[in-house]
């Protein structure tokens, strides 16, 4: 193992993903220098995932070398303090990626932005409810950004993305056929929105019928052929299925592969390095100041390579642990409630109400996830959750699931888990049910984050992230009372029977449930809450921009991917509009 | 095993004969040939899970396997310092001894009532195992025959595509698909396999997508 050090650039990015890809596209379009580290492998959609390979459930569902080498690099888990925590030894609830593209090349595609309402929920609950409706040991916190300010970069996101959709509030104008509670778009979607399935116009009516008011949600699967923002090419979906955990053959779901790393390919000041493991972020003497990063690469040396500015553009897990690691900022210490990095660790809720049917016929294995058709009456604050006694929201949709045959069998409560009577009802029913699925808020509190684990390490000898994680109380009431509203709607549909998913009070890490793990080092106003100020700046090291999903103080219902890319364009755009110029706090 | 009763033509790469039958005995009873067709076992499941067993997999290739080992809580997840190789090994030859002690025969020789007891036993953790839990192995073994089921036939099950023709699930999508999602008539088509693409059974077009053949239905 030698030790190297090269010439500096402009700007070192930690990671290819959502942030890494758009960050380096946005600052090497600006003439700047900018070396991308990635630690997993180059993947060309041309040779890598084609037809038919790509529709191999159990390998990318399952067994894919996509995901995270748990061998080299996993988190441990527990549910509490008391407890000691053990590695994730196979993946399970979350998929974290290891590509080049990262963990977006096998997203869903479903492109929600947030609401006006999540980037000052803390503000806007006091408002409200009153202080005191606030869990004592809720870590609830504002995002030091307002809806006006961000909206832009949305914009260009999808513009990135090839969003399809329909517009329900354009410029404070409320339109027909779209989310009437979105916050108000400056601009239609660049694309069309989806046309709603058999199961998807089913719930359209139950859901008018009781007031609610159906919309088709935004996606990020192609609606038409789309030449994006940065001129790359992305065909029409083909409606095939095998979505999420797969890497689409077609070039139709929106991802960095596909949607960003071709046109950065190009750029003359950027240089992609993938299998380069990113060990710690270095600090000049006064510890103020980044000078570079240590990797290790492909052939295990390791090197130095200093640069004015840092991104860590990573994954919630890399982001946080690489600041652990790396000395910088205070860690957080549950006791006391002091200190910021690892702070303010969250997830998201999900569940889903199922309808049996015995005159109807579905054709479940067409479409994705991303095609659906959805309500947004539970989402931001347009409940009154006064008497409800919870603070959180949901979207609730039903969509074209693209079920597949080992994940997608649903069947009635009381099915015996296998057997001849599990034969017959798996048999009827995987084309006779539709799924009502709750996507839900889940708030950030004092017990709930992210530090180093004392015992377990990686392959280089470094300490394992540890998770400490559980849900609670406020999370469960809610999620009783979103049931109870989808039971209603599924009621609605005159099905022969419902059914639902319960997963216990307690969170798990295996089954898959959602790969939206948030924060740890999380934006905001306040130094002493939070590790990034409103730019991803961190506090400590001027020069250090901590982009993603690690930056969300806790999470709103919508799927986080849509904000990590606006986030992306809104920090890129600051560095290259106001930091390059003027060097220092933005703040 | 003798060549007459391998009825599937099957062939294995880690599992020993005692092993097969075993396997070939449990699967049978978790998913049954009945009038809807096959069961897991004709099914070849056990094929499948040999074939896991020998892929990277069956050694915790991409799992983390650095100690120590603890028992840990159920939301912790697995947490055995077996690999699947040695779990389905040990597993199988302590079920199979605790069987020969308590009815003077292998799991594979009981009677099929007895053998169904021994499952829902091992289900709840009820058998008492000298070396791991029986609840763990068993869950494992479900996880297993479910995906070889249900899996495509490149991996050793769903023979046939059985388990896709028990669900109405027609495999590989077609350029179809584009205009059939918005329809509400159920869709059936023999399925197609990676496997049937891969082997040249099933021609595709110029975009990659194979031709279905529609089945029709009396409705």
């Amino acid at each position: 193992m030698s030790n190297t050090k090269l010439k500096s650039v402009d700007v070192v990015v930690v990671g290819s993903g959502v942030v890494g890809s758009i960050m380096s596209m946005e600052l090497a379009s600006a003439g700047l220098s900018v070396v991308c580290l990635e630690r997993g492998r180059s993947f060309d959609v041309n040779t890598d995932f084609y037809k038919p390979n790509v529709y191999d459930e159990l390998k990318f569902d399952r067994h894919s070398d996509i995901f995270q080498n748990l061998a080299r690099d996993t988190i441990t888990f527990r549910n509490n303090n008391a407890q000691t925590a053990l590695p994730m030894r196979e993946m399970g609830a979350f998929k974290p990626g290891e590509m080049v593209g990262g963990t977006a090349v096998h997203w869903g595609g479903n492109a929600r932005r947030f609401l006006p309402h999540d980037f000052e929920m803390r503000s806007r609950i006091e408002q409200r409810y009153g202080k005191s409706f606030i869990p004592e040991d809720c870590n609830l916190q504002d995002w030091g950004i307002t809806w006006d300010e961000v909206e832009p970069y949305y914009d260009q996101f999808e513009h990135i993305f090839g969003v399809g959709g329909k517009s329900g509030n354009l410029n404070g104008e409320i339109q027909a056929g779209g989310n009437p509670h979105e916050g108000s778009r400056s601009r239609e979607y660049p694309n069309p929105p989806t046309r709603p399935s058999y199961e998807g116009r089913l719930f359209a009516d139950a859901a008018s019928s009781l007031g609610y008011v159906p919309f088709q949600g935004p996606t990020a699967a192609m609606t038409q052929d789309y030449r994006n923002l940065y001129r790359v090419q992305m065909l029409e979906c083909a409606r095939g299925g095998f979505c999420s955990s797969h890497v689409c053959a077609q070039g139709a779901k929106a991802n960095p592969l596909t949607s960003v790393h071709p046109a950065l390919a190009r750029q003359p000041t950027f240089e992609l390095r993938p299998l380069c493991n990113v060990l710690r972020v270095n600090k000049d003497s006064t510890g103020k100041k980044a000078t570079g990063v240590t990797y290790i690469d492909a052939r295990g040396n390791e090197v130095e390579q200093p640069g004015s500015i840092v991104v860590l553009g990573a994954y919630c897990f890399s982001n946080t642990r690489l600041l652990l690691l790396s000395g910088i900022g205070i860690p957080y210490d549950p006791r006391t409630g002091k200190g910021v990095v690892g702070r303010n660790y969250s997830y998201q809720q999900g569940g889903s109400v199922h309808v049996f049917f015995d005159d109807r016929e579905f054709n479940p294995f067409i479409g994705g996830g991303q095609l659906n058709t959805s309500i947004d009456e539970f989402n931001g604050d347009v409940i009154d959750r006064g008497p409800l006694g919870f603070i959180g929201c949901a979207y609730v949709n039903t969509s074209a699931r693209g079920a597949a045959p080992i994940k997608g069998k649903v069947v009635p409560p009381g099915t015996p888990r296998w057997g001849g009577e599990w034969k017959k009802a798996v048999a009827h029913n995987y084309r006779r049910n539709m799924a009502i699925t709750i996507h839900g808020t889940c708030l950030s509190y004092q017990h709930n984050y992210l530090d180093l684990d004392p015992t377990y390490k990686d392959a280089y000898g470094l300490p394992l992230l540890r998770m400490t994680f559980d849900w609670n109380d406020n999370e469960l009431r809610m999620m009783k009372y979103l049931d109870e509203r989808c039971t209603e709607i599924g009621r609605a549909l005159n099905g022969s029977g419902l059914g639902g998913k319960n997963k216990g009070t307690h969170f798990g890490i295996t089954g898959y449930q959602s790969t939206h793990n948030v924060g740890g080092a999380v934006m905001g106003s306040n130094p002493w809450t939070s590790v990034v100020n409103k730019y991803m700046q961190s506090w400590d090291v001027s020069n250090l921009f901590v982009v993603g999903g690690s930056a969300f103080p806790q999470n709103p219902a919508n799927g986080p991917t849509e904000t990590i890319g606006m986030l992306a364009c809104w920090a890129a755009d600051a560095i290259k509009e106001n930091y390059v110029r003027n060097p220092g706090s933005l703040v | 095993m003798t060549l007459s009763d391998n009825l599937i033509g099957a062939s294995y790469v880690y599992l020993l004969e005692p092993e097969v039958r075993f396997l070939e005995a449990a699967v049978e009873h978790l998913i049954p040939t009945d009038e809807l067709g096959p069961g897991a076992r004709d099914a070849g499941v056990v094929v499948y899970i040999d074939r896991q067993l020998a892929s990277s997999w069956g050694v915790h290739g991409r799992m983390y396997r650095g100690g120590p080992w603890m028992e840990g809580t159920p939301q912790q997840g697995y947490q055995s310092r077996f690999t699947p190789q040695e779990v389905y090994r040990i597993a199988i030859s302590e079920i199979d001894q605790h069987c020969k002690t308590a009815f003077g025969r292998p799991f594979a020789q009981l009677a099929g009532d007895r053998q169904l007891r021994l499952l829902k036993q091992l289900e709840k953790d009820e058998i008492a195992l000298p070396s791991l839990s029986s609840k763990f192995f068993f869950d494992l073994l479900w996880r297993n025959t479910d995906e070889g089921y249900f899996a495509d036939p490149l991996y050793g099950g769903n023979r046939d595509k059985v388990g896709w023709k028990l669900l109405g699930f027609p495999g590989l999508p077609t350029s179809e698909y584009r205009r059939l999602v918005t329809s509400s008539e159920p869709y059936h088509a023999e399925p197609v396999s990676v496997l049937d693409v891969q082997t040249g059974k099933v021609p595709v077009d110029a975009e990659g997508f194979p031709k279905h053949v529609i089945i029709k239905r009396d409705r």
